[in-house]
């Protein structure tokens, strides 16, 4: 609270009194950073404890006490597995998602900024990013699950039976299809900027210094573009391995991603000794994001160097 | 902030005149380019006829009728939807409190600081754009035990989830207001009201709220954008809204879960449309792509970056003081 | 430090190609940018193109470049028709009005670039390119990158990386308008300085008529999509052929006058040569306002000083005469008169350019 109260000594504004509200009968009312309290208090309560108690329960058992069991839960092959699933598929949906967006925004720049298609492009971007994980998992279900309608059509009319080897829609496999399709719009809204950045004397410097339209995208674009894309990916995969509704929805049972293996933890009833197992889970997620967003962050202080 | 800078560039790079992309070899490029938009358009679409398609099914299969977007209303099936029924209202009063909690706790803390502690600005964006870094699945291994405390002090009803959900929400309405905030001399027009003799209770609501009412009501859509949308922390603090419904509704009837999510996936379109018309001014701009400042770290929910770029509404024309 | 040339250059002067625009017409969907622009610069030249905006200077900049197609006409570089050569073989150098650097390259290596397109060694690539920066005067910079640079000197690396590849055409897109009035002033002097070292043909479009008389072996006007005059300096300034540029290059009094038998009577003076043989008749006589003058001579057109503008070597003042026309003098500060001060003015060229009513 120190702040806030040399916040109302330092406040230089026209209010004559330091903290107090000038009023004509000159009863004095409540300095005037009370008002700040409860907002104070709110995010105190649902922010930061939150927080901490994410980050912090994963280091005491049931008890309260300190304990490493529920850290050594990290290694065991299951929870391990699931480390590598989550990363696979965030791994694989981040690349695919951030190539075929960085193909749409190359394919948005022939569009007139201000024209009717680009605006439509804009807002199916914001609608598709909307969608939700959940009822994103009900539009892919529709689409490929065993009774969606593109398997049928592909049995029926093709012959073509894409659970011949197994159903594997309901697994981890399943997820990679419903993320790639919101990965796209979100790598389209982060990427773009950058890509609207690239500026057009430098195709038409090019041509006159004698290189061709391929040296131009060799030596221009995609150095100026590569921070960018690599910052844009590194968030694609961030953006994956956190979410956890679609994940939910199609995956009924079973932990086989870290989203999934924290539900599990929360859910189940208490082990004996393993009642935190959530909070180390949540602390591993922490430790990943975490270094994903240095190195987001010293990217974009690359990028910044560039961009004048 | 990079992004931000790169639309500035672009804009004073490309003034006036449309880049001819190499002369007569643009051309050719350009059809490429609409090409490929077309063709992922197409794919994009895929998903979205296939619900549609999905709902038309016949029960034997063969062929399409609107079995069972008539079955939603028939009243026989009442008992099968009433979980339904009970998240969706859920849904609704969780989102009108939400957006009630975040516009009396954010709004006022955003106003003082504004107008009095100046110093205080950065500290509360940073702590404002924190929930963007903390995803919901992390951030609801904290909110169990807050929430078992909830539980025992105010039931264990699906409104106290409005609690979590101002924190989530806290980032988008953040920015919403803070555009019109920032668009805005608040501090002039307060001074001149109370030159005028107006009390604070009376600043607050005749000089305020109105200055601030198209950041005011573009945050509080969001807020219901976001609230409708979020399932992680509803589900893991077992509570029913509208997303838990679904699921659960899904895994007995697949038709009727499809046929809520085309329904709301059309109000959501609804609902942007309204944003965009509330939180800008003049010929729509393009909420998504234009304003795409990134956020700073790894998105919390699917929704979050449309609901985060979408109201960022342009300083509305400066309002004269009185002098 | 630059000696301006009133004589026009040698023809064959080595170095540098000769270009030629013939009839060159351009159009875009419902506009024609270039009505038949015919021009020729020879071996050497500098030629700047001047013209207000929309007059499409830049259009037969970028023409000549290959960024634009020609929709007839043709353009030849020594001979060769480069009408459908597309950009990056016609081996001309163009300077961008701006953002045109690479930002991730340093100094050093934008003015490479070109080098490295022509697959020039590494060390040769190198030693070129740093003695290139030396002669734009910014030899110690080259491991900078273009956003710590000024302006200016953005614009000197444009000049060196366009120049390292030794082209045989310099473009040059209104380099200096985006810059500040003393740096503009500066570099067009240094820009002057490099095309006539290196000899190389040049092409120079400008909205700054200041900038195209100060820089430019010969200066070609253009509106609407054609060319009003080519010629020096100093034949546009002395003998503008049309109202446009006479209005448009420097400042001009347009005085009522009539011609008889070749000669101009110009109001309360005098009988002046005509520039050219003008037909006989009523015309608008272009008069400088270095060429009005105070004077005593009771004949003398009379008038009411209205403004007075002091810069520096010389002061600029108006003065309302009768029949409500303003007319723009220029001379020594000294012999200045107030404002309000009822004055005679009088017109001293010794040729005078007309044309028609």
């Amino acid at each position: 609270m120190t702040t806030v109260a040399r916040g109302a000594e330092s406040s230089t504004r026209a209010s004559s009194t330091s903290g107090g509200v000038d009023s004509p009968r000159g009863r004095r009312r409540l300095p005037a950073w009370w008002g700040l309290t409860p907002f104070a208090l709110y995010v105190l309560g649902f922010l930061v404890l939150p927080c901490l108690l994410a980050l912090g329960t994963g280091f005491v058992d049931g008890d309260g006490r300190f304990t490493l069991d529920n850290i050594a839960v990290l290694g065991e092959p299951s929870v391990l597995r699931a480390f590598g699933s989550s990363a696979l598929v965030s791994g694989v949906t981040a690349v695919v998602g951030a190539v075929l967006g960085a193909v749409v925004c190359w394919g948005l720049t022939a569009l007139r900024p201000d024209g009717l298609v680009r605006g439509f492009v804009d807002s199916a971007a914001s609608v598709l990013a909307q969608f939700g994980g959940v009822m994103l998992a009900f539009a892919f279900t529709a689409t490929i699950g065993i009774q969606g309608v593109v398997t049928q059509l592909l049995l029926t009319r093709f012959g073509v039976d894409v659970f011949a080897d197994g159903v594997w829609f309901y697994q981890v496999p399943g997820l990679l299809l419903p993320y790639i399709y919101f990965q796209v719009p979100l790598m389209v809204i982060t990427f773009m900027p950058a890509v609207t950045g690239l500026r057009p004397q430098w195709q038409e410097a090019v041509a006159t210094l004698g290189g061709t339209g391929w040296q131009h995208f060799a030596r221009v674009v995609v150095p100026v573009l590569t921070p960018a894309f690599v910052g844009s990916l590194l968030l694609l995969f961030a953006n994956a391995f956190s979410s956890y509704a679609t994940a939910a929805a199609i995956i009924s049972q079973g932990a086989q991603i870290v989203p999934l293996q924290i539900r599990a933890a929360l859910v189940s009833e208490t082990v004996l000794g393993r009642e935190n197992v959530a909070g180390a889970l949540a602390l591993g997620m922490v430790v990943v994001m975490v270094v994903l967003m240095s190195l987001y962050s010293v990217l974009q202080r690359r990028t910044e160097r560039w961009q004048r | 902030m990079a992004a931000v800078t790169g639309v500035d560039v672009a804009t004073r790079a490309s003034s006036g005149r449309a880049p001819s992309a190499g002369g007569p070899a643009g051309r050719a490029s350009t059809t490429a380019r609409r090409v490929a938009l077309g063709v992922v358009g197409l794919v994009f679409a895929v998903p979205i006829a296939a619900m549609v398609a999905f709902s038309l099914r016949s029960a034997d299969g063969s062929g399409h009728d609107l079995n069972h977007w008539l079955a939603i209303v028939d009243p026989e099936n009442e008992r099968a939807y009433r979980n339904l029924v009970e998240g969706v209202t859920n849904s609704l009063v969780l989102a009108v409190v939400a957006a009630l909690l975040v516009l009396a706790l954010l709004v006022p803390a955003m106003v003082l600081v504004h107008l009095r502690y100046p110093r205080l600005a950065r500290p509360l964006e940073l702590v404002c754009l924190v929930p963007i870094t903390v995803p919901a699945i992390v951030l609801v291994v904290g909110l169990a035990p807050v929430y078992s405390v909830v539980t025992r002090i105010a039931g264990s009803g699906a409104w106290t989830l409005a609690l979590a959900y101002g924190i989530t929400v806290l980032p988008y309405a953040y920015r919403a207001v803070q555009s019109d905030l920032a668009g805005t001399d608040l501090r002039t027009l307060t001074e001149a009201a109370r030159t005028l003799g107006a009390g604070w209770a009376h600043i607050a609501v005749s000089v305020v709220v109105p200055t601030l009412r198209r950041g005011l009501l573009a945050a509080a859509f969001i807020t219901v954008a976001v609230v409708l949308g979020e399932f992680t922390i509803a589900s893991l603090l077992n509570r029913v809204t509208l997303q838990t419904a679904l699921v659960q509704v899904s895994r007995s009837d697949p038709y009727a879960a499809v046929i809520f999510a085309l329904l709301a996936l059309g109000f959501a379109f609804v609902l942007l449309v309204v944003i965009g018309r509330v939180g800008t001014r003049g010929p729509g701009s393009s909420p998504a792509v234009s304003a795409g400042a990134p956020p700073p770290a790894g998105a919390a929910a699917p929704a979050a970056p449309a609901a985060f770029a979408a109201p960022a509404p342009p300083a509305p024309p400066a309002r004269k003081a009185r002098s | 430090m630059t000696a301006t040339l009133t004589a026009p250059i040698d023809v064959d002067r080595r170095g540098g190609a000769a270009v030629e625009f013939r009839s060159v017409v351009k159009d875009f969907s419902g506009h024609r940018a270039l009505d038949g622009v015919s021009l020729s610069l020879r071996p050497g030249e500098l030629v700047a193109v001047l013209g207000p905006s929309g007059c499409g200077k830049t259009t037969a900049l970028r023409g000549l470049a290959g960024l634009e197609s020609v929709t007839s006409g043709s353009i030849t570089i020594d001979g060769d028709d480069v009408v459908g050569v597309p950009t990056h073989r016609r081996d001309v150098g163009m300077v961008f009005q701006a953002y045109s650097l690479f930002t991730h390259l340093t100094v050093l290596q934008n003015v490479e670039f070109g080098l490295r397109m022509r697959r020039v060694g590494r060390t040769e690539r190198t030693s070129r390119a740093r003695s290139m920066l030396e002669l734009v005067g910014l030899g110690d910079l080259g491991e900078r990158y273009a956003h710590q640079l000024s302006g200016g000197q953005q614009q000197r690396v444009a000049l060196a990386r366009a120049l390292v590849t030794r082209p045989r055409v310099l473009l040059l897109d209104e380099p200096l308008s985006a810059l500040d009035a003393k740096v503009r002033v500066h570099l067009r002097d240094e820009i002057r300085r490099i095309q006539r070292e290196l000899a190389i043909t040049t092409m120079f479009v400008t909205h700054d008529q200041e900038e195209a008389l100060a820089v430019a072996d010969r200066v070609a006007v253009m509106k609407a999509g054609s060319i009003e005059q080519i010629g020096t300096p100093e034949e546009l300034y002395r003998e503008p052929s049309s109202a446009f540029v006479a209005e448009f290059v420097g400042t001009s009094n347009r005085v009522r006058a009539e011609v008889v038998d070749g000669r101009v009577r110009l109001p309360g003076c005098r009988e002046i040569e005509a520039v050219g043989s003008p037909a006989d008749g009523a015309v608008w006589a272009w008069v400088r306002p270095e060429d009005v003058v105070f004077t005593d001579d009771p004949h003398a057109i009379a008038g009411i000083v209205e403004t007075v503008s002091f810069r520096g070597a010389v002061s600029r003042t108006t003065v309302r005469t009768d029949p409500g026309t303003v007319l723009t003098l220029d001379h020594r500060p000294e012999v200045g008169r107030p404002i309000g001060a009822e004055v005679l003015v009088s017109f001293v060229p010794a040729a005078v350019a007309v044309t028609p009513v």
